[in-house]
């Protein structure tokens, strides 16, 4: 105990004795001290990438130039209102050189050409991670709570679904993801508010099953519910697992509420049905373009058709004749709502049609099953379980409401925190791991998980799960000048007799007109400006294909002299371009030197045979519309305003702006306007 | 006065490639029962697609004995710069001599070189397989080139695109074809796009983009052909650095 006292003691004396020492020591001390924070820098892990960095382009021919532009210490890239404090560039040192393009050691890579200048929104607002830290592990691997990861590159393009409502063209697999959402039906369960304040709304389309049993049988209801995908490969409807006493009760029930259609369809089977031509059938589908919205398996095992409408590979093991006839002959009196045109077929087509199809059927698809007559029990047990899936909030079905908000809200899912998350064990906790796998596998979460089963692929996977990641709080949070909203559909309904036949006709399930419809067809917001009206009223009566290299096709309605009148009339007033003005149109007949002139500017300097064909002995382009008889089919103003600006009259066009001169557009017109010989491809079907 | 090549990405992603060599999926308990002499490319090969993503297509390679025919049986170990992903990374020839793998790309755009390889009879046959990588321009490019170009620049139709390039009395190029483009400069390239054929004193048959396309659109159009040449393109000026 004393030793101990003494040594100190002596210590204090040896090292504070005098004056002068103490001083001395004092400083040392102090001078230390001072030194610890740039010490720290110096040891520093962004420290040593410097330093390699400055030995890496030591090295290149550029180095002069690379060293000048070098700035030492913490980088920050800093904008509250966005709130970004990024300092990845302090490792990340050559994001901005264009010559560092060939690095491939990170942390010195140049970034790859994005829209946007680096320094304007920083780093974590498309690659998340933690933009202050300045440690490798802490900026991109914390596991602290309410933290994000660095985002896998991947899903990369969920940043700028942030700000982008719109569907960008450098951005295809977020497009997807979004498209899925509402193809797949997500969106009828899960609410989607997208932070421009609109609802995300579902394009699946699921049936109403109010009146089911005029359709289709218990049975096959029974092995659907079993295995929608082994009935039709292309179905969105999920695949619930269910056993088959889940699956006879739901049937039972479905069965037992449904109601016989008011003024019921005629049940008699047209007769003609019964022997007539398959090989009828067949072309009246192909001459219907029924395969621009209705797929079917090839012998191959591919779809070939479109997505619109459903599958038909075995319609015949589905649906009743009788329904099927009446659903032919008009689909309306069916579903007020549907998609599908009515085609105005004559009966003897009606039957045609009705015997192709239901000869679409598969001996291996098994309908082969009997479930005899429902028990009142069965029929409550079946009620019950379409309350508990949810059935109703994607079907319309007698005797059970649309449940409210059935799922989660996913508005701000993309920034859901991981403590709100439950993980399986030995998953990577992040959340775009626990989304994909959400999706991949819903069971896996719980027996009791009520999510189902998507039939999507790996891919289309990777994309919602994009889309969803899209959806963070900082996307809600954006100020809203960066916020560039979708494009969304318009409640345009053209009015009175027209409006009428047009939504008979179901115009808008192909085309779009005043910001309405589909984009199968072309937009016909213009399209009185562009084509004179005797031409459209022929092409209603027989439309014939006006690009010869499309598989999709405007189908032929049997619509009355009078509806067509109509049709024409109407969409010859109504549907004018207020850019166009038809007073000062130039003449549709010219002198013969104005249109030689024309002739010449089409084939040598404007090449216009390259893509489309105006003489159909000499010319074979293939990529625009037939120009044989464009005399006879549009007007002069729109060919000239046309040649002016293709994009300006229907944005997106892949038709080339020229920078075609007035007088060179004035000729061309006037060459054009003398094209009125029915060439041999138009013609023939 | 030490000249020192800087290899261009192409290299240096098959340098970082070999780094990763290290055979680690023989550990995956597979048991071959045959060894073959030579190893083939059935399909997969020379796709694009967008950086970390899955390419469309399997990568499907077949064994073969000295015979050319098909071994069953054989293990098949791919491996690839880092960043790409097999799954999975080795497996057995099936009954048609075949190996299948799912390949997803690293994250740095350009050309990967992944590599398969079976044990063989004396010593390893190795196959080096192509693929690209395609960062945000390229894929942009991608995109693009696909509304507007390649409709006469692709000779081949697909169900969804009938080629026009039959019809075209001057021929035009695929994107790629590397012995035509990476002989054209960027700036020849900008100009015969923006301005069309004339630009260059060629066919008129070559469409102006300028008014149609944004700058932008254009650079990335060009990327895109840049970076699917075949044999690669090498920028000049980027080869040497000097100290
Ligand atoms: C209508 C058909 C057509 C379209 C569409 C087209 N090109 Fe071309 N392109 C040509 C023809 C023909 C040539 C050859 C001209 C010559 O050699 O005289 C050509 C040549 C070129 C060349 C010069 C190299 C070569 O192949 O000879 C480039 C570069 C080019 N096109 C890029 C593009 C791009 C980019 C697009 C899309 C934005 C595009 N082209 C769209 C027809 C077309």
């Amino acid at each position: 105990m004393k030793s101990v006292k003494q040594l100190i003691s002596s210590a204090w004396r040896a090292l504070f004795g005098d004056t002068m020492r103490a001083f001395g020591i004092v400083s040392v001390i102090l001078m230390l001290t001072l030194a610890i924070a740039p010490a720290k820098d110096h040891f520093s892990q962004w420290h040593g990438y410097q330093n390699g960095y400055l030995a890496m382009i030591r090295e290149r021919g550029d180095a002069i130039s690379l060293r000048r532009r070098f700035e030492p210490g913490i980088q920050q890239i800093w904008h509250p209102e966005i709130g970004v404090v990024d300092r990845c560039e302090t490792c990340h040192e050559g994001l901005k050189e264009a010559s560092l393009a060939d690095v491939t050691t990170q942390p010195f890579r140049k970034h790859p050409v994005i829209p946007h200048p680096l320094d304007r929104y920083g780093c974590t607002i498309c690659h998340r991670g933690q933009g202050a830290a300045t440690t490798v592990e802490e900026a991109h691997y914390s596991k602290l709570a309410g933290v994000d990861p660095i985002l896998p590159a991947r899903y990369i393009e969920s940043g700028c679904g942030q700000c982008h409502q719109n569907a960008l063209t450098g951005t295809p697999q977020l497009n997807l993801g979004r498209q899925y959402l509402a193809q797949y039906g997500c969106v009828n369960c899960h609410m989607v508010k997208m932070p421009d304040g609109t609802v995300m709304k579902a394009t699946d389309d699921p049936p109403s099953l109010e009146h089911i049993a005029d359709k289709t049988t218990r049975e096959w209801i029974f092995t659907w519910l079993k295995n929608p995908q082994a009935y039709a490969a292309s179905a969105t409807m999920p695949n619930y697992k269910l056993s088959d006493a889940d699956a006879s009760d739901l049937s039972a029930y479905l069965i037992s509420s449904s109601k016989p259609l008011a003024g019921d369809v005629d049940t008699t089977i047209i007769p003609a049905a019964k022997n007539a031509d398959p090989s009828a059938g067949a072309s009246l589908y192909g001459e219907s373009f029924c395969a621009t919205c209705h797929a079917v398996q090839n012998a191959a095992g591919n779809l070939v058709g479109g997505d619109v409408g459903p599958e038909l590979t075995r319609v015949g093991n589905k649906v009743k004749p009788a329904w099927l006839q009446a659903w032919i002959e008009n689909p309306h009196s069916y579903d007020a709502h549907t998609l599908m045109p009515h085609y105005r077929f004559t009966p003897q087509q009606v039957a045609t049609l009705t015997g192709f199809l239901m000869s679409k059927s598969d001996s291996d698809y098994s309908t082969d099953v009997h479930l005899g007559t429902a028990t009142a029990a069965q029929i409550a047990h079946g009620r019950k379980l379409v309350a508990e899936l949810g059935c109703a909030a994607c079907h319309t079905i007698n005797g059970v409401k649309k449940p409210d908000n059935f799922a989660p809200d996913l508005s701000q899912i993309g920034s859901k925190p991981l403590a709100q998350l439950i993980f399986l064990p030995g998953m990577k906790q992040t959340l775009p791991t626990y989304i994909a796998s959400k999706i991949k596998d819903p069971s896996a979460f719980g027996p009791g998980m009520k999510m189902p089963l998507l039939p999507l692929t790996d891919a289309q996977r990777e994309s919602v799960t994009t889309a969803l990641l899209a959806l963070s709080e900082r996307s809600q949070t954006m100020p809203e000048k960066l916020r560039i909203p979708g494009v969304h559909q318009t409640t345009y309904e053209p009015a009175g007799r027209a409006g009428k036949l047009m939504a008979d006709l179901a115009c808008f399930s192909c085309h779009r007109i005043n910001g309405h419809g589909s984009d199968l067809a072309p937009d016909l917001s213009l399209e009185g400006s562009a084509v004179q009206a005797q031409w459209l009223d022929s092409f209603l009566k027989n439309p014939n294909t006006l690009r010869p290299a499309l598989t999709r096709r405007m189908p032929r309605f049997n619509l009355s002299d009078a509806d067509r009148k109509t049709l024409t009339d109407y969409i010859m007033v109504a549907y004018q371009s207020p850019n166009i003005d038809p007073d000062k149109a130039p003449p549709a007949v010219n002198p013969p030197a104005l249109v030689e002139q024309g002739r010449q500017l089409f084939y040598s300097k404007y090449a216009c045979q390259s893509c489309h064909t105006a003489n159909t002995n000499t010319d074979k382009g293939y990529i625009g519309p037939v120009l044989a008889q464009v005399g006879t089919r549009l007007q002069p103003a729109w060919i000239y305003a046309w040649l002016k600006n293709p994009q300006a009259l229907r944005p997106g066009t892949i038709e080339p702006n020229q920078n075609i001169s007035d007088e060179d557009a004035r000729a061309m017109t006037a060459f054009l306007m003398t094209l009125k010989s029915p060439g041999k491809q138009e013609g023939k079907q | 006065m030490t000249r020192r090549p800087v290899a261009c990405a192409v290299l240096l992603l098959t340098t970082i490639g070999t780094g990763c060599k290290h055979p680690s999926t023989s550990s995956s308990g597979l048991k071959p029962t045959a060894t073959g002499s030579a190893i083939v490319v059935s399909s997969g090969d020379k796709q694009a697609a967008p950086t970390g993503s899955v390419l469309a297509n399997p990568l499907v390679v077949q064994v073969n004995d000295d015979q050319g025919n098909s071994v069953t049986g054989a293990l098949v170990e791919f491996h690839g710069p880092a960043g790409v992903l097999f799954d999975p990374a080795a497996v057995l020839t099936d009954s048609s001599g075949q190996a299948t793998t799912a390949v997803r790309l690293g994250t740095i755009g350009g050309l990967y070189e992944v590599s398969a390889t079976t044990p063989g009879k004396s010593h390893p046959v190795t196959l080096q397989i192509a693929e690209t990588a395609l960062g945000y321009q390229q894929q942009l490019g991608s995109i693009l080139q696909d509304k507007y170009c390649s409709r006469c620049h692709d000779p081949e139709s697909s169900a969804a695109q009938v080629s026009n390039y039959d019809n075209l009395a001057v021929k035009p190029h695929a994107f790629t074809d590397g012995n035509t483009y990476n002989k054209m400069s960027n700036a020849d390239m900008l100009s015969i796009i923006q301005h069309g054929g004339p630009a260059l004193n060629r066919s008129a048959l070559m469409p102006p983009y300028g008014n149609t396309l944004s700058p932008t659109d254009v650079q990335a159009v060009i990327a895109y052909i840049r970076v699917m040449a075949d044999p690669p393109y090498r920028p000049a000026g980027t080869v040497y650095g000097q100290k």
